[in-house]
């Protein structure tokens, strides 16, 4: 992966998040009923409502509307949320990087556990430990996640009470000062290892149940991508030199094997800052989720378009990210890239 | 040269395809599930025990009672027979699947053949729309259309649809320019065939394999979308049963009324898992096949 190619990337990505900013705007305009009666309730008066039309540019044409808050966009404005009365950025930049916490613990727990499942069942393809792994990938994969939350939480929450079901720090540990948001981070910060360890205790059960479609996935792909590898000459070869088994499946297999599922890895990122909401609803976690769904409940328009840019923006970060990682990880596509 | 057109031929390889789903356990599971649910669903009101229990009002002299005869996995705290609403809730997540499907594959798929087939702007411009629908998580982006909606069933279905027919419009395209290099389509072609028929009657017939695998996994996958939907409480609203808001409102009586929540979750599980293994099966018999 060299510059040039980063940089076409780059720009694909631009026009992709210019055509998700036209299509989440025209969501929110052309939806039947007028959003300013609608955010302000049946209860305000004629002129409040026409007030709010007037400061939202509401009754001027779609395409003038756009370019307004294509203006403000570029200010870094995402308007106003009519449910807390901040500015939506703010609002964003208090719960994100909960929610992003969650989704980078949960995509770590992915990768930890789906890759090894994923091994060892392609290398005792056909017997026990094959059919054992492929089916808890199966279940992982058809289970939603709010469905998973609900489980981990009456097992290992109330049945066996090991884990905190809710939050993420006990009442009695104190809540660091604010430096990232991110609590992990903020606790290092504060030199406290014991509400560090609080915090991640916290996260055990919702990034698990966050993780689990994503684990599943990342099992299967990387299951048929090392039964795909173990057949080629070359490990057979290794095999007729007397490698042992281990050295053949984690020197030469897994890195060709590793590839394409480093692909998904960002598709299941993405699925995961969705699902996050239906996890952070059963964890009470105090992310993206609960503003989200409060927002959208109360049609608050810049609001809900504001937390589905940044989620989308997010998700073309990381797909990037995941591309510009395939490249350097395989030295094909990175020749090829070069060459081109 | 062989005969691939011959009767014989095809016959024997749908033969072989048969043997191959059949063959694998797994595959004839996931037929069972899916057959017993579906039954169940079509038959809800002469199969559950307490049909009337669908509206809001149940057996006030049981309410949130354990599981236990009469009602096998117990009662809501409106006492209402949790095996019926369950069975009521998979009649409603079908219809919705099977609805989602029939619109929002038609629309991927015509999107993705003519893209596929046309290139140039017509690409370009149909496909990145198609990566702009790709690029916001679909919950995300069905949760935002609700929000402007009536959470009504059929809102939550348009609200879906929405977001499922890119995934269509991308697989037929990957296919469609893959198979548009091939030789029958360049034949078809030099005889003068039109647009549509090769689209229609040349392309098309060698994506259904992948089509009919994706829409049968997708079964699944829509019900846990819809599901997940009206667990945020955006999706149908009560007294009509659905699975997802059954297990919100479930979690509110954890843990003494554990089965609230856990036997309309595990319905989900059941369901999808049922749809997934058929698709696998599919899958399978599809390239034994080839």
């Amino acid at each position: 992966m060299n510059w040039t190619s980063i940089g076409k990337r780059l720009g694909a990505a631009l026009v992709v998040m210019i055509g998700i900013s036209m299509l989440i705007f025209a969501i929110a305009r052309v939806m039947p009923g007028d959003p300013a009666r609608i955010a302000l309730g049946p209860n305000a008066s004629a002129e409040q409502v026409a007030a709010l039309r007037a400061e939202r540019h509401l009754d001027a044409p779609l395409p003038v509307q756009y370019f307004e808050f294509l203006k403000a966009l570029s200010r870094g404005d995402l308007g106003k949320s009519l449910y807390t009365n901040r500015p939506v950025t703010t609002d964003i930049a208090q719960f994100l990087p909960a929610t992003l916490e969650l989704c980078i613990v949960s995509a770590i727990v992915m990768v930890l556990l789906g890759l090894p499942i994923g091994i060892l069942s392609a290398h005792f393809r056909g017997r026990m430990p094959d059919h054992l792994g492929r089916l808890v990938a199966l279940i992982a994969v058809c289970t939603p996640a709010f469905v998973w939350g609900v489980i981990l939480q009456l097992f290992f929450g109330y049945f066996w009470p090991i884990f905190p079901i809710e939050g993420q720090l006990m009442q009695s540990t104190p809540v660091p000062p604010h430096v990232t948001g991110f609590l992990l981070v903020d606790t290092l910060v504060a030199g406290n290892g014991a509400a560090f360890l609080d915090a991640l205790y916290h996260l055990v059960l919702p990034a698990t149940a966050l993780a689990m479609s994503g684990l599943g996935q990342c099992a299967r792909l990387t299951r048929s991508n090392m039964i795909e590898v173990y057949d080629k000459p070359y490990v057979e070869m290794e095999r007729a030199y007397g490698f042992r088994p281990f050295r053949i499946a984690t020197r030469y297999a897994f890195r060709p094997a590793f590839i394409p599922t480093l692909t998904i890895l960002g598709l299941e990122f993405a699925a995961m800052l969705g699902n996050a909401f239906l996890v952070e609803k059963v964890f009470g976690w105090p992310g993206l989720s609960r503003y989200g769904v409060e927002v959208i409940i109360r049609k608050d328009l810049d609001a809900i378009v504001g937390t589905v840019l940044i989620i989308a923006a997010a998700f073309l970060i990381m797909n990037i990210l995941v591309d510009i990682l395939v490249g350097v990880v395989n030295p094909r596509i990175r020749l090829a890239a070069g060459r081109g | 040269m062989s005969e691939p057109g011959s009767p014989v031929v095809a016959r024997r390889g749908g033969s072989r395809a048969v043997a191959a789903f059949v063959g694998n356990p797994l595959s004839v599971l996931g037929l069972v599930i899916v057959v017993v649910i579906v039954l169940l669903a079509v038959f809800a009101d002469f199969v559950t025990p307490f049909p009337d229990h669908v509206g809001p009002i149940g057996d006030f002299a049981a309410m949130s009672a354990a599981p236990a005869s009469p009602y096998v996995l117990g009662t809501d705290a409106m006492g209402r027979d949790l095996f019926t609403r369950i069975i009521y809730g998979y009649r409603l997540s079908l219809i919705m699947a099977v609805v989602v499907l029939a619109i929002a594959t038609p629309v991927g798929v015509i999107v993705g053949l003519v893209a596929g087939y046309k290139g140039g702007w017509t690409d370009y411009i149909l496909m990145r729309i198609t990566d702009v629908f790709l690029a916001v998580p679909p919950l995300v982006l069905a949760m935002a259309i609700m929000g402007f909606l009536e959470p009504t069933l059929m809102n939550g279905m348009l609200a879906i649809t929405a977001m499922w027919w890119p995934w269509y419009a991308r697989l037929v395209y990957n296919v469609t320019r893959a198979e548009a290099q091939e030789g029958y389509v360049l034949a078809a072609e030099t005889v003068g065939a039109s647009t549509l028929h090769i689209l229609f009657r040349e392309i098309l017939p060698n994506c259904w394999p992948s089509i009919l695998t994706k829409m049968t996994l997708d079964v699944g996958f829509v019900i846990l979308m819809a599901s997940s939907l009206s667990f945020l409480g955006l999706g149908v609203q009560p007294p009509t049963p659905d699975l997802g808001s059954m297990v919100a409102e479930g979690a509110k009586y954890m843990p003494d009324g554990w089965w609230l929540s856990l036997w309309p979750a595990l319905a989900i599980l059941l369901v999808v898992l049922g749809f997934n293994l058929v698709g696998d099966g599919l899958r399978e018999a599809f390239e034994a096949e080839n």
